[in-house]
């Protein structure tokens, strides 16, 4: 409760303002042997040009001879688009990965207006990978794509 | 001259490979081509069989493996082993960058007449005749007095490439020396539905018209063999589509009668290479 009054003030004082809000759902699947997914989010533009990953979540503890970092590569089109050359943990994107439920990650307030393609990728330990490509134009337009088994709803929204 | 070139081909195919017969395809086969983190190790198999990618024949050599680093010093491979059909080896990818496996063999091979009777100059151990192995001979050893000398130079390159963390293009840079591989596209950035295009270089200059065999693995789980007979342009360039996600076995051969050493008539060169396609 404390938690969520004083996000309700950090919301009031410092509401950033962003170009809109992308949220991913995980779903909840019921397999043998679950591992939480890998998930990259990134933009690139509709035209081509350099990708901007929004949020990464993979096992950030995992040390020593096999880190979490190793099956980094296994968000193959993320790792291809940029992924490779971002500094792990990437400050302001990279994080721990995601339980199932629906997570909202907001758009940068830097974003200039423009079209682009939103990327969110999923690659699960003993499961799948799963590539859900949205269109999205700068200023945002609520939209919404939907991924088959490793992904659920993607959704866009203005704010 | 025909039954010349036939022991020339068979020689090359032997220079990498123990015994066995010529038609086998040699080839090196990496665990991955693709690495994240900072402690990656590739695994990498050689072998010689006719389905790809299927140790059923004969194992590779390891004397003569090379590991070119990202900044193109020498590297090392560790753990080599050879066992009844494969030989295996890792490479600890301690450096981030691409990186270059494999082996660039050259030699001479041919035969001449001594009194009559002919010789063979390099290849495959002969058999005498109470069955002990008879190793071949060298140049050197061609009397004065022989004739018929007919001697080629046999060159061969199989080389894979893998990447930790981001690509470079150091060990991607052609020497200018033989048959070589340019690569326009780089070796670990293949994606299925995506052309690749390659450049092949004799000397450094481009090769047009040089055939070049794309063979797909797992041969066992289709009726197809699936080879496909590419020709490279008249710039040297080879534009390969890739159906599928999956590692394909890449060869081409070249000859000339430009031959880099004395007394040899020609030269014979093949250049062999295996590539990882990813999907989309």
């Amino acid at each position: 409760m404390r938690f969520v009054a004083s996000m309700l003030v950090a919301g009031a004082v410092a509401a950033p303002a962003t170009a809109g809000t992308v949220s991913v759902t995980i779903p909840r699947l019921s397999v043998a042997e679950y591992h939480r997914p890998y998930v990259a989010v990134w933009i690139e533009p509709a035209g081509g040009g350099a990708a901007r990953t929004l949020a990464i979540w993979y096992d950030t503890k995992k040390r020593g001879n096999e880190p979490g970092t190793k099956w980094l590569a296994d968000l193959r089109a993320w790792w291809r688009k940029g992924g490779r050359s971002l500094q792990m943990p990437a400050n302001g994107v990279s994080g721990a990965t995601r339980p199932p439920g629906t997570h909202t990650i907001p758009l940068p307030a830097d974003l200039k207006p423009g079209a682009y393609t939103l990327n969110v990728e999923a690659a699960r330990e003993t499961g799948g990978r799963e590539l859900v490509q949205l269109p999205l134009t700068v200023p945002t337009k609520a939209a919404r794509a939907a991924g088959s088994h490793e992904l659920g709803a993607v959704t866009l929204s203005a704010r | 001259m025909k039954t010349l070139a036939l022991r020339l081909l068979a020689a090359a195919a032997l220079l990498a490979v123990p015994a066995g017969l010529s038609a086998h395809r040699l080839w090196l086969l990496p665990s991955g081509t693709i690495f994240s983190g900072t402690d990656s190790w590739v695994t990498v198999d050689m072998a010689a069989s006719n389905d790809l990618f299927y140790a059923d024949h004969q194992p590779g050599r390891l004397d003569g493996m090379k590991v070119w680093q990202p900044d193109g010093t020498a590297g090392q491979i560790q753990n080599g082993s050879t066992g009844r059909y494969r030989s295996v080896f890792d490479v600890r990818l301690d450096k981030p960058g691409t990186w270059k496996i494999g082996t660039e063999t050259s030699a001479l091979m041919g035969s001449f007449k001594v009194g009559g009777v002919e010789k063979r100059v390099g290849g495959r151990p002969g058999t005498g005749p109470n069955g002990e192995r008879i190793a071949p001979l060298t140049v050197a050893e061609i009397p004065a007095d022989a004739s018929d000398v007919q001697l080629t130079e046999v060159g061969a390159r199989n080389e894979i490439f893998v990447t930790a963390g981001e690509p470079t293009r150091t060990v991607l840079t052609p020497t200018g020396k033989g048959l070589e591989l340019d690569a326009i596209t780089h070796p670990d950035e293949l994606v299925a539905g995506e052309t690749a295009r390659f450049r092949f270089l004799v000397d450094g200059k481009p090769a047009a018209g040089l055939k070049v065999t794309v063979v797909p693995g797992g041969k066992r789980y289709r009726d197809a063999e699936g080879a496909r007979e590419l020709t490279t342009g008249s710039d040297g360039v080879l534009s390969v589509d890739w159906p599928a996600a999956g590692m394909y076995w890449l060869n081409t051969t070249y000859q000339d009668a430009k031959a880099s050493v004395p007394r040899a008539a020609g030269r014979r060169l093949s250049y062999t290479t295996t590539l990882e396609v990813m999907t989309p």
